[in-house]
């Protein structure tokens, strides 16, 4: 291969089984396949119809994080007390069981959010392919390996065959350049790169993030970046790896180790975009002079400065806008124009796949640490992984919350999809470090503003929104 | 080991529903909380649950859905960006089992795409001019039926004009047939080994 290629280029090539046709599809191979309790059971059912059996259990790996509780355990349990989630969970654990699946369940220490685990754990790795029934798989490319979400049906076919059928995406270049101001983080660059490219604008595409200020971040703040790329419709997100990511992964559990440390090392630093190769299509965007964002609407792309103001429907590009932007502002309770610094929240919540590991608990501790949780409001910190739990316990981060009067929770998806329990009420607003923002996402009637772990931790001890820029 | 899987696809002449917005996200399709289920049947009931029923579980008479021309409609035609969000694939088995078998849209989420062909649930992709036109033929006369061709990839409207649609040619196919693609993957078992024998496993979970 002597044409200059794509990082995304390179890992497709290297796992074609076959190549696409005209009448088919490529037959890509999966080098590592997440599985978690909720869009799982079907696909075990049709292997069962079917009499297949799981192709590679080595290469799969099973965890419990979106129905799990997060109350506090009692005796070192954990008590599942919703019936349709104890028996959607049991399930998981048969379906383990026969198909010889490899299952982090709730007591074991490493259970935790599926894109939590699997970079702490050292199963991601740059230049592998990894699938998950979950859209924010697309969390592992920051590890320059090729990750994104799939279907049931999908998750079927991994299970038996560890391919999938797919066209080959077009790839597109996401330039961040420069530095990022005190206060604001890879969270606020996410929110700003999908208001730019749109809540639809990366259907099809994989992103490749570059630039000085993505190379600047470290490794959890580039799975925040990967994590959101779903929410701008992008098929996964990728950033080629470096001395940060070896770092990262050298001496963790699944890590390669001896000579295949070095052989990996070697392998990974081909792991580049060509000079020379060409994306289908480039953004770039400047960091030097980016706010905290927040959202205001009701999807990720409806995103503003802290400081700025919520636009005014009348000036909407279309009629298709115009109508997204009333609802979004009539559901939101928001008028045009108006500020959102000031305005009361409810429940502040801190977790999910996107802001949950121990530099986003650390960030919003420096915020916490001597200040209170303002009088009526709820707030929950919610760990992502039971490991990111006891970290953030032995340094002390856990009372920190507690005492400034927050709920320290075991680990899980929690608030984020709200199937657990943890929820919004109708009506309740919320800031919230996760990714979606849609129509009830938090809670039936709830109304959630994105935002980073420092933007939330500074509206938590104000009682309202507030920009930690300017907190007193 | 093919198998079928799905209900084939080939022609549907039926009543439309139009459910104007754009960006219709899967968590309104189905909201999470309707996903603690194991089995894939029995969705319909919680389709848009949020937006078709009230607080009391009641169906709100100005949801489209629950309109009386919607009543036997198999056809949803929603605004452009279909489907985006989660990979839920509960939202298909959700329209498919409240009975729709075609979405008619500007454009569909890459995972939600993915998902309808593998249930058998055709996403129609129009460009704008035509998805317009239909938006307006329907808004003048509800009831009238168009006319999904998935041989030829053409829709039919009620003034007989006619428009293709892009579909993958191997999804197509399993439509056409009511076959996943699982059989066709059992097939290249070969194919994998090889793969496999000279791609050495970067991990092993055990």
């Amino acid at each position: 291969m002597s044409t200059a290629r794509t990082l995304f280029e390179k890992i497709w090539d290297d796992h074609l089984v076959s190549p696409e046709t005209e009448s088919n599809p490529a037959v890509l191979y999966v080098d590592v396949h997440l599985v978690h309790e909720v869009t799982s059971p079907q696909a075990f059912t049709e292997l069962r119809n079917r009499g297949a059996r799981v192709r590679r259990p080595d290469l799969t790996l099973a965890t419990m994080d979106h129905s799990t509780p997060t109350t506090p355990r009692s005796g070192g349990r954990l008590q599942v007390l919703d019936t349709q989630a104890a028996a959607q969970l049991q399930q998981l654990e048969m379906n383990c069981n026969e198909f010889g699946i490899r299952l982090f369940g709730l007591e074991d220490s490493r259970q935790g959010i599926v894109h939590v685990i699997g970079p702490e754990q050292g199963l991601t790795q740059p230049g592998m392919t990894i699938v998950c029934g979950d859209s924010h798989t697309s969390t592992h490319g920051a590890f320059g390996a090729l990750a994104f979400g799939i279907g049931t049906s999908e998750v079927g076919y991994v299970l038996a065959t560890q391919t999938l059928l797919q066209r080959k995406p077009r790839n597109m270049e996401v330039r961040v350049e420069g530095v990022l101001a005190s206060g604001v983080t890879a969270k606020d660059i996410i929110l700003a790169v999908i208001a730019e490219v749109g809540i639809g604008g990366a259907t099809g595409h994989v992103l490749e993030y570059t630039g000085s200020a993505i190379r600047s971040l470290g490794m959890e703040q580039r799975m925040t970046i990967c994590n959101m790329s779903i929410e701008a419709g992008a098929r996964a997100g990728l950033i080629a790896p470096d001395e940060k990511t070896a770092e990262y992964i050298e001496g963790r559990p699944f890590a390669p180790t001896g000579d295949d440390w070095y052989a990996a090392l070697a392998r990974w630093r081909n792991l580049v975009t060509d000079e020379g190769a060409r994306y289908d299509r480039s953004v770039h965007l400047n960091a030097d002079d980016l706010a905290p964002m927040i959202t205001f609407g009701t999807n990720p792309s409806m995103a503003i400065p802290i400081d700025g103001n919520v636009p005014d429907p009348a000036d909407a590009n279309s009629g298709a806008e115009r109508t997204d932007l009333d609802k979004a502002l009539r559901y939101m309770s928001l008028e045009p124009g108006q500020s959102l610094l000031g305005r009361a929240v409810d429940v502040v919540f801190v977790g999910s796949c996107t802001n949950s590991r121990i530099s986003d608990l650390r960030q919003a501790a420096t915020v916490m640490r001597g200040r209170r949780v303002a009088p009526g409001v709820r707030m929950l910190v919610v760990p992502g992984s039971r490991s990111v739990k006891s970290q953030a316990e032995a340094e002390g981060l856990d009372r920190v919350f507690k005492e400034a009067g927050a709920e320290w929770r075991e680990a899980g998806c929690s608030m984020c999809i709200a199937m657990n329990g943890d929820q919004l009420e109708p009506g309740q607003s919320a800031v919230s470090t996760s990714n979606r923002n849609f129509e009830g996402r938090q809670g039936k009637g709830g109304r959630t503003f994105l935002a980073s772990p420092l933007t939330a931790a500074a509206t938590a001890v104000t009682g309202a929104i507030a920009d930690v820029r300017t907190l007193s | 080991m093919t198998a079928t899987v799905m209900e084939p696809f080939t022609t549907l002449t039926s009543r439309c529903v139009v459910l104007p917005a754009s960006n219709v996200d899967t968590d309104q399709i189905i909201p999470a909380r309707f996903l603690k289920t194991v089995s894939r049947r029995g969705l319909g009931e919680h389709l848009f649950a949020d937006w078709r029923l009230d607080q009391d579980g009641r169906p709100r008479a100005d949801f489209p859905l629950n309109s009386p021309a919607a009543k036997g409609a198999s056809i949803l035609v929603a605004g452009d960006n279909f489907g985006c969000g989660s990979s839920r694939e509960h939202a298909p088995w959700a329209l498919l089992d409240f009975g729709f078998r075609a979405v008619i849209s500007t454009r569909f989420a890459d995972i939600f795409r993915n998902n309808s062909v593998k249930t058998g649930l055709l996403p129609v992709a129009l460009t704008q001019s035509p998805h317009a036109t239909l938006l307006d033929l329907l808004a003048r006369s509800p009831s009238e039926q168009i006319e999904i061709d998935l041989e030829a990839q053409t829709v039919t409207l009620p003034d007989g004009s006619s428009h293709q649609f892009p579909l993958d040619p191997f999804a197509r196919h399993c439509l056409l047939n009511g076959v996943d693609e699982l059989g066709f993957l059992l097939e290249q078992g070969s194919a994998i080994a090889d793969y496999e024998s000279s791609h050495p496993a970067r991990v092993s979970t055990r």
